[in-house]
């Protein structure tokens, strides 16, 4: 497949998206990049837009069909999908966005003569979590139990349309990116903040694996999907795992084991609140945790994500944390007591040596 | 392969690379206070050593004179860290640490020492030994060092959350005196658990709680000689329930389903399973040591696919430990648990019914069967359900021919 001339980049105005279409439209092999969302970017997105042209369009109605056969699109990056309710409105206008916008964009995509290539960007909860799963899923692993939240419900919604085009329109490539949670120095997310608290509840007797993607390997991995062409489904993470409670630990939080009944209420409060976006698929990641097998990226896109200890310790250093329990002072409480025992243990040969002398 | 063998290490590795901070802090208290009178024994023991090891640091060697005596010591103190550590991490994997069994620990520990360093190290583990003293300074370090680690989250963990640190530090140490003690397990044909690569270990399931899985994974940490890994393949209700799910993963279980089996014996793991599954371990003790239905024979296929070869095993003693001789079925379904299990102590005895009775055990590990060389589709179902009866009646078999061997039950 030849090189993409025209691509629209859906979602714009949420930094993922404008990152990935400036990224593109400075790519010598992109003619040209248009990006569309409902609200225009604002501050330091239409810097990182760069290039990019913003188009003022909303997926979610049939003006986008005209958008795209009016510019003679080939490429389509579709990812304007949000994670939590908190960012689009209320969970009704994420609903709207993730579903109804895909629905749309989709219909558009499958009429249009000019589009040859769809990039859409998926999330690992398209798995669920459960403990009926294998440990680790790879792209075929199929859904066991639909998930209880409202982002992996939409995902699951999401590749299901994808599917149905992928049948309608097969001569369209479509490669589908299934994105771990996004970590990094940057990366700003309800996980990310989460790992912020200071006491960061667990739920009691489960430490699950998790699993996150650097923010940068993600965009590096969309900007090859967009370019090359791998048809497709593909786990997008970093490689190796961390348990949830090392995870806290080195990010230098004390973990709070809560009761997983306890745990419901005290994420459905806090969402009420609006305090912390928490949702339920989020609490069954962290219960039961998420790992996938990324060989598939790595031998298909030759680009091998950094791995999930290492993303994440640059989410730690980035956030300027790792503070309360410090390697440092660890290494100076270390060092006290080692000398504190040696010293007990001198003094207690010495009085041995003396108890044997009489 | 690739993931338990390279975690182990590079744990161990890491020990190294955190004991010498320590060390090097003794030896500078050492040098400060030569004059003191503790110290001075402290001296003659390196000193010792470093004269034993003397023959493996040639290159030191040269350099003696006066002045460079604070470097032979040091390089003898620095030396002497290598057996210190092989000699705490041994006590680790065998309590009973005797000298013989040094030797196993040493080639993983240390990549650099040559034979003739083995030798000098095993001298300087004996006389270490006797003293006393420094090996307790090193069991603090080793500790602290050990808690460092678990408090920053410094520690390695592989793609199915199995912790190698953990399972040897603490849980194998705390079931060890339950293994040895206890039920005193004698273990048999051992020969037949490849020291490389991939097998398939298939066991009979009994006991009320699962303990035979713990002691059979004991048992090749222990007593194989590569002290290999045993990755258990449990039901999800082992991942469904809070605290056993935890430790499930981290002592290397996981679910048991072929995707799960498959990778693990790509990746070169022995994969233990018991597929008899709940119907095994919650069977009345009056059908004790009669092997119930094998599932679906799913360990068959896996076996098959990745072409490893099947280990059959059989346990003997696990039967006896809480005899079940009743289920309350209301209470396990109130509970959501597969059974509740009445015995002679329990529930009567309250905790002290969950004190498992001291039943002799033996473990025998028989002739693998070399799945790669059978032609056998893993895909059709008479053939593997072939394959697991032959597999079942195998174990069946040496069952009876334990019992005999056993004779009482304590």
């Amino acid at each position: 497949m030849s090189h993409p001339r025209t691509v629209l980049v859906t979602g714009v105005s949420r930094y993922f998206a404008a990152q990935a279409a400036g990224r593109l439209a400075a790519d010598a092999r992109v003619d040209r990049v248009l990006g569309v969302d409902v609200a225009e970017p604002t501050g330091e997105l239409t810097e990182l837009l760069g290039r990019a042209e913003f188009v003022r369009a909303d997926i979610s109605s049939p003006a986008i069909a005209s958008l795209i056969e009016d510019a003679a699109v080939d490429t389509v990056a579709h990812l304007a999908v949000v994670a939590g309710p908190g960012g689009a409105g209320g969970r009704d206008a994420m609903k709207e966005l993730n579903v109804i916008g895909t629905l749309q964009l989709l219909a558009a995509c499958q009429r249009s003569k000019t589009v040859r290539h769809l990039v859409v960007r998926s999330s690992t909860a398209a798995y669920g979590a459960s403990p009926r799963d294998p440990a680790i899923f790879t792209e075929d692993t199929g859904l066991r139990a639909l998930p209880r939240g409202g982002y992996a419900k939409d995902i699951v919604e999401i590749e299901g349309y994808v599917r149905g085009f992928r049948r309608r329109r097969p001569d369209v490539s479509v490669t589908v990116l299934r994105f771990a949670p996004f970590v990094g120095s940057r990366a700003d997310t309800t996980l990310t903040r989460y790992f912020s608290l200071p006491l960061v509840p667990t739920v009691l007797g489960h430490d699950p694996r998790v699993q996150f993607v650097h923010a940068d390997d993600a965009i590096e991995v969309l900007c090859r999907a967009v370019v090359e062409d791998h048809p497709g489904a593909y786990n997008v993470a970093g490689p190796g795992v961390l348990l949830l409670s090392q995870a806290v630990r080195r990010a230098g939080r004390v973990p709070v084991p809560v009761p997983d009944p306890g745990m419901t209420a005290v994420a459905r409060l806090a969402r009420r609140s609006g305090l912390v976006d928490f949702s339920l698929d989020q609490l069954d990641f962290l219960v039961h945790g998420r790992v996938v097998d990324v060989r598939r990226l790595v031998d298909d896109f030759g680009y091998e994500p950094r791995s999930t200890p290492v993303a994440f310790d640059d989410f730690i250093t980035g956030h300027g944390m790792g503070a309360p329990v410090s390697p440092g002072s660890v290494d100076s409480v270390e060092r006290t007591l080692a000398s504190g025992g040696r010293a007990l243990v001198a003094g207690l040969r010495g009085l041995l040596r003396g108890g044997g002398a009489e | 392969m690739t993931d338990v063998p390279a975690d182990p290490s590079s744990g161990a590795r890491r020990v190294g690379r955190t004991a010498p901070e320590p060390d090097a802090s003794r030896t500078g208290s050492g040098a400060g206070d030569p004059v003191g009178a503790t110290p001075g024994d402290e001296r003659t023991e390196s000193d010792d050593s470093a004269v034993t090891s003397g023959v493996g640091r040639v290159d030191s060697d040269p350099a003696g004179s006066a002045a460079e005596h604070g470097g032979a010591v040091d390089g003898a103190s620095d030396n002497t860290t290598v057996p210190g550590d092989t000699d705490s991490t041994d006590a680790d994997s065998t309590d009973a640490g005797s000298a013989d069994t040094d030797s196993t620990a040493v080639p993983g520990d240390a990549d650099s020492a040559d034979v003739a360093g083995d030798g000098a190290e095993r001298d300087a583990g004996g006389e270490a030994a006797v003293p006393g003293g420094d090996v307790w300074e090193r069991r603090v370090a080793d500790g602290l060092a050990f808690l460092r680690r678990r408090i920053t989250g410094d520690y390695p963990v592989d793609d199915f959350g199995f912790d190698p640190e953990l399972t040897e530090q603490v849980l194998a140490r705390s079931l060890r005196p339950l293994y040895r003690k206890w039920f005193r397990v004698e273990v048999s044909g051992l020969a037949n658990v490849p020291s490389d690569g991939a097998a398939l270990l298939v066991g009979n399931h009994s006991g009320t709680i699962a303990m035979d899985g713990m002691m059979l994974q004991l048992a090749l940490l222990d007593e194989h000689p590569a002290h290999r890994h045993l990755r258990l393949l449990g039901a999800d209700f082992i991942f469904r329930t809070p605290v056993l799910s935890e430790f499930a993963r981290k002592s290397g279980a996981t679910l048991a389903c072929n995707p799960d089996a498959e990778r693990m014996l790509r990746e070169g793991e022995i994969v233990g399973v018991f597929p008899e599954g709940f119907k095994g371990v919650g069977k009345r003790f009056a059908d004790r040591y009669k092997l119930q239905r094998f599932g679906r024979g799913g360990f068959v296929s896996a076996a098959l696919r990745t072409g490893t070869p099947i280990v059959p095993v059989s346990i003997v003693g696990a039967e006896e430990i809480y005899p079940l001789i009743g289920d309350i079925k209301p209470l396990a379904r109130l509970l959501g648990i597969p059974y509740f299990p009445v015995t002679p102590l329990f529930p009567w005895l309250g905790p002290l019914g969950l004190v498992p009775l001291p039943s002799k055990w033996l473990i025998d590990f028989g002739d693998p069967i070399d799945t790669s060389a059978l032609d056998v589709d893993p895909d059709d179902p008479m053939d593997v359900f072939g394959l697991a009866d032959q597999v079942r009646e195998t174990i069946q078999q040496t069952l009876h021919r334990l019992l005999l061997r056993r004779g009482t039950t304590f």
